[in-house]
């Protein structure tokens, strides 16, 4: 695969209700700033891609919307992807990959305020066995969480310890929606959504947008922005039918970090896809991020815009590796139930 | 803008509805046309059996037409209990949803378990089919299981 | 597979949502519920949109310079409905049309009344029909439908966009 470089990244500030903006609205700040970023314009840029649900927002081809926040004219290369914009960001490595374009645009955008989330979230699943059942986004989760508690992998303990340090990190990321942790009183004492998960595990319904321009390593050395490589980057997805997967590991990602060869690697830094405080202790076991600085951002209990946050874990790494003196960098996306799909990257600061 | 600004936007509730027409097939159509009768079928691949009626093993990706017939007892593999069901539930008393390993089948099926307390649940309890009385062959001809004791 | 036998099943969707505007689109309702057309001009190529979403698709950057049109316009584009819609309170056969407003650069899907099914055609130059002001609200419904106005019809090649002067 050719070398691609990640060269700006931007970030809306996290609301829990974007009133004011409408899908244009949300996306235009994020795009103007990684063009202010790298000094480029929409026609330096040979392809676009965009990730986001209309479900979320109710709004039919939404993201046909949102094209009115870049420049079309004249016309562009453009595509989407009804999901994450971290598979986005994929189609536009396959995209320089073929040699076909040098630079890539992609944004990924998401209201979840005006609708019902969980229950728009469990439309995701199979319509024949499951959506019809309307089992929500939470009680999913919950149903892996039991299974990593009954196995004895993470500890109710835990889980708090990660919610805490989650709003710790938080703290720290002007972008943030949440940054309060609840006492140790609080939470035990808090209603449980679906056992074992109250409100304080569960990422909290946000409204944003994110974007970021990746390019081959010719393209980033002329800018001498040629400072964070994606090194890897691989996929995949188990069964849709849930009650054939085993919930107590994730195959796909322990697929993932065999091809990553991730046991070799020592990950400084890691952004991972967590929405809900069993994954983030989960995935670092998972991973073998003991030693590794895992979600330093708040993650997605900080702030989860739906169809930008896998995209946002590696903008957060890429934020990391330009900035401190570190090298190896480890970010995660998902989507489906339970971590159905999984994207792990390995990315890397260039000295 | 200004937050008064803000606070003045426009907003409207709005309702989407869609009455999806979905094709069953030789396997779903059968499966459901089972549950209609009140019967638990499977498809069988060697030794493992799919409850619900899976169409193509998950693991071999090989398509499946053979079916079994099941009991409609099983054993509960994990579950989440909740106290107060949110919108669109189809249970409005507390309930579980739970992942349910009916008895001869290697994979499980997802539905709900009521009619109990919380304490009563555990991974390993015992659960039998309570039928709906009217029957749309869908899923829903199961309206939920039960806890039972052997 | 028998007659009887189903193969298939009714699956209903129903989510309920609380839609926002938008900020362009706010302001340019609340102008609309005191009877004015306010679109919006793009700082860069100076195109008028009417309705504004916020931002000139064609050089995608930010629309706030707000431009009061007037009520009148013309027919850039129109079909004749003859199939019911359900859900529709429009009796068939009816006129659908794209105006575009006197000083705009994009036009908008209104309704042409009061007029004769054969006469309509591109160019034919049209005015607003409002509502009673005691029914006007934040919505383009304020505007009943549009009919003709009478005088020279527009020459079609007047809507390309010809961009600044």
């Amino acid at each position: 695969m050719k070398d691609i470089y990640i060269i700006a990244y931007a970030q809306n500030p996290i609301l829990a209700d974007a009133k004011a903006a409408n899908e244009v609205e949300l996306i235009m700040p994020v795009v103007h700033e990684v063009f202010r970023q790298t000094g480029l314009s929409q026609k330096d840029i040979d392809f676009t891609c965009s990730g986001s649900c209309d479900y979320l927002q109710g709004a039919a081809f939404a993201f046909v919307e949102g094209l009115s926040a870049i420049q079309t004219n004249p016309p562009i290369k453009e595509s989407h992807v009804e999901m994450d914009a971290a598979w986005a960001l994929y189609e536009c490595m396959l995209k320089i990959s073929s040699g076909d374009t040098e630079s890539a645009l992609i944004y990924g955008f998401g209201r979840s305020s005006p609708g019902n989330l969980d229950s728009i979230i469990s439309l995701q699943t199979d319509p024949y066995y499951l959506s019809p059942l309307w089992v929500d986004r939470i009680s999913y989760a919950a149903l892996q969480a039991n299974t990593l508690l009954q196995h004895g992998t993470i500890s109710h303990d835990e889980m708090y310890d990660a919610i805490v340090e989650s709003m710790e990190f938080a703290k720290s990321n002007p972008n943030a929606l949440v940054s309060n942790a609840p006492s140790k009183e609080e939470y035990v004492a808090e209603q449980k959504l679906s056992t074992p998960l109250n409100k304080f595990d569960v990422a909290p319904v946000s409204d944003g947008a994110s974007a970021m321009i990746i390019c081959t390593k010719d393209f980033a050395k002329n800018l001498n922005l040629d400072h964070v490589k994606i090194n890897q980057v691989c996929h995949n997805i188990e069964s849709s039918n849930i009650g054939t997967r085993d919930l107590s590991t994730s195959t796909s990602l322990l697929d993932l970090s065999t091809k990553l060869n991730l046991t070799n690697l020592s990950v400084d830094i890691a952004e991972l896809h967590s929405q809900y405080s069993h994954e983030i202790v989960f995935l670092k076991k998972l991973l073998g991020l003991d030693n590794t600085s895992v979600n330093a951002s708040g993650g997605p209990l900080s702030g989860n815009v739906m169809m930008a946050a896998g995209l946002d874990c590696i903008g957060k790494t890429y934020e990391y590796l330009k900035s401190k003196d570190v090298t190896n960098g480890l970010a995660h996306a998902t989507s489906g139930p339970c971590l159905q799909q999984n994207m792990l990257l390995h990315m890397e600061r260039v000295k | 803008m200004s937050e008064k600004n803000k606070s003045d936007m426009l907003r409207a509730p709005f309702k989407l509805e869609y009455d999806y027409e979905r094709s069953t097939g030789p396997i779903i159509g059968k499966f459901f046309e089972g549950l209609s009768n009140q019967q638990i079928l499977g498809t069988k691949n060697g030794d493992n059996v799919y409850v619900p009626a899976a169409e193509f093993d998950p693991i071999t990706y090989e398509h499946l037409s053979e079916f079994v017939e099941l009991p409609e007892t099983g054993t509960v593999k994990s579950f989440t209990w909740i106290d107060q069901p949110r919108k669109h539930h189809l249970i409005n008393k507390p309930f579980a949803f739970a992942l349910i390993q009916i008895d001869g089948a290697t994979s499980s099926i997802l539905h709900m378990i009521t009619n109990c307390n919380e304490s009563d649940i555990e991974v390993g309890s015992r659960v039998k089919v309570s039928w709906s009385e009217e029957k749309t062959e869908t899923i829903k001809d199961i309206s939920h299981f039960e806890l039972i004791n052997e | 597979m028998s007659e009887e036998k189903k193969d298939h099943f009714i699956s209903p969707i129903s989510l309920d949502y609380n839609y926002t505007a938008g900020a362009a689109t706010t302001r340019f309702l609340k102008k609309v519920s005191e009877g004015k057309i306010v679109g919006q001009k793009c700082p860069k190529c100076t195109a008028v949109y009417v309705p504004p979403r916020g931002s000139c698709p064609r050089c995608g950057v930010a629309t706030e310079e707000e431009v009061e049109l007037v009520d009148k316009g013309s027919v850039e584009s129109f079909t004749i409905v003859h199939i019911p819609i359900p859900g529709n309170p429009i009796v068939p056969p009816y006129v659908c049309a794209m105006i575009r407003l006197e000083g705009a650069n994009i036009s908008f899907l209104h309704l042409i009344q009061e007029i004769d099914l054969k006469d309509i055609r591109i160019g034919m130059r049209v005015e607003a029909v409002w509502k009673d002001k005691s029914e006007w609200d934040t919505t383009l419904e304020n505007i009943k439908w549009f009919k003709p106005s009478g005088g020279d019809d527009i020459d079609p090649s007047e809507y390309r966009f010809k961009g600044p002067e």
